[in-house]
């Protein structure tokens, strides 16, 4: 765990956010700090709504109602749809990091590995080559693909490398906060687990700030400090990611806890 | 070091027709640096229940439960995620019955991981990891497997090795000898005995007599409540 995690100023804070389609309810009424090097799970079933609240969290989907404060580097705060576009672009491209379900989201397949975590350099004022050459290499390496597949494109790749090289490429500008929908769905299990090894070591070697949507409670386990339990929309449990799993209060806690298979 | 007040604890389980026990009504101690308090009483007493509210890991219903952290009586029963687990890393450890750890860590991992996020260097934490994994006779051909396939026995020391190494100021230990050999007995007797002589407040479940006589301070008498549906 990161010593950040002392720090008293949060890094996100969250209030009264809502989100319609319509007049259907994509979430309702969602409000949290996140502080520096936590990491937030949002747990639920398919249409419970977490990748609706993911979405307005990290700037791809205006909410209808509530506000998204970042505090950036130098301790100010943002509200993240009151600031201009390019602003908002210019943070998701260095401060935060958003790591796709499906890496071909967050991955551009017409270009090499390299290029992939290079064009993600570029984008915050890298300029030399073998700087940038060389730091995708080094990145290549922390997320254990082969270096010899630098200049290959990504729809080479399996799955498993796909979806490691997204995170290398949000990871290599050194953002402060990661969002994640599902990053090992999809994945085969022994690949899952792989996956979930190099997540759990890189956010607590960088300290990073993370918010992850996953319908898979033992991931939830596994990498996240809190959970906030999701039904229909609302938030209606959250706490201590093992309290809010050894001792649910909640009826569809209970419900999901219980539902669970151990092998 | 731990102070209890008036807890309370119930379990509604909503998925089997709402059905209400109380497992701890009106709970109160305290326990200074120095002491073990053991919990005695009948199997379904709530003692595991209440070492686990102590370790904020089970949410009490009213009371409070106040713990020294940093020169500041922390109520775990209002304070933050974050807060909680501030104090987990550097004031309470907890010694659970079974093994619960990540898959795929190796045992010198599992147990040096605790010193190495309060900062201590690699070097040293692993060291002291393996001098105590040898104290309580660990093969060495083990420190590099994932405890996963370890026998019982094994798998509890491992247990005991990651929650004894860090000093924590206060420790709970639920049956941290249950499955234990004489020998690896006497070991976590010695064990418990240096906590207290450096000033810790140990809270602990043990169900071997001889253990418990041998590190007790003081008893709680707990008994089973009866069932209100």
């Amino acid at each position: 765990m990161s010593p950040e995690l002392d720090q008293s100023q949060p890094l996100l804070t969250v209030n009264g956010l809502s989100h319609y389609y319509g007049s259907q309810l994509g979430c309702s009424n969602v409000g949290f700090d996140l502080y520096p090097g936590e990491v937030l799970g949002i747990v639920g079933e398919s249409g419970s709504g977490k990748s609706t609240l993911l979405k307005c969290l990290s700037a791809v989907l205006p909410p209808s109602e509530g506000e998204v404060i970042y505090r950036d580097r130098t301790g100010l705060p943002h509200d993240i749809y009151q600031i201009s576009e390019s602003a908002r672009r210019m943070l998701r491209r260095t401060d935060w990091g958003v790591v796709e379900q499906n890496p071909r989201d967050g991955l551009r397949l017409g270009v090499s590995a390299g290029a992939n975590i290079g064009e993600r350099m570029m984008a915050v004022g890298a300029r030399h080559y073998g700087g940038i050459r060389s730091e995708a290499e080094s990145w290549l390496d922390k997320v254990e693909i082969d270096l010899g597949r630098i200049d290959d494109l990504p729809t080479t790749f399996s799955g498993g490398m796909q979806q490691r090289l997204q995170i290398a490429r949000n990871l290599v500008t050194r953002p402060r906060l990661i969002f994640m929908d599902e990053p090992t769905g999809g994945l085969d299990v022994s690949v899952q687990a792989r996956l979930l090894d190099l997540l759990r070591g890189l956010v607590a070697e960088l300290g990073l700030s993370v918010i992850i949507v996953t319908h898979d409670l033992a991931v939830a386990r596994l990498l996240s400090h809190r959970l906030m339990v999701m039904q229909r929309g609302q938030v209606v449990e959250s706490g201590l990611t093992d309290q809010v799993l050894d001792d649910p209060q909640h009826p569809y806690t209970q419900l999901l806890v219980s539902s669970v298979l151990l092998p | 070091m731990i102070s209890v007040e008036n807890i309370d604890k119930s379990f509604t389980l909503h998925t089997q027709g709402g059905v209400s026990y109380s497992v701890l009504e009106g709970v109160s101690f305290r326990v200074k640096p120095g002491e073990c308090l053991v919990l005695n009483g009948p199997s379904g007493a709530g003692k595991s229940t209440l070492l686990r509210a102590l370790y904020a890991n089970y949410k009490v219903d009213r009371g409070h439960i106040l713990i020294r952290h940093n020169d500041q009586q922390i109520d775990i029963t209002e304070a933050e995620p974050r807060a909680i687990l501030a104090i987990r890393r550097s004031t309470v450890g907890y010694v659970s019955q079974f093994l619960r750890t990540i898959p795929r860590v190796s045992a010198l991992d599992v147990v040096a991981e605790p010193l190495l996020g309060l900062g201590v260097e690699q070097d040293v934490a692993y060291e002291q990891a393996c001098t105590l994994l040898e104290r309580l006779h660990i093969p060495e051909r083990l420190f590099h497997l994932a405890p996963a396939t370890f026998s019982g026995g094994e798998q509890q020391r491992i247990n005991i090795a990651r929650g004894f190494l860090p000093g924590y100021p206060v420790m709970l230990l639920d049956e941290p000898t249950a499955s234990l050999d004489a020998r690896n007995r006497q070991v976590v007797v010695e064990l418990i005995e240096e906590a207290k002589a450096r000033g810790a407040a140990i809270v602990g479940i043990f169900h071997d007599e001889e253990v418990r006589e041998a590190v007790a301070t003081d008893y709680l008498e707990m008994t089973a409540l009866e069932s209100a549906a």
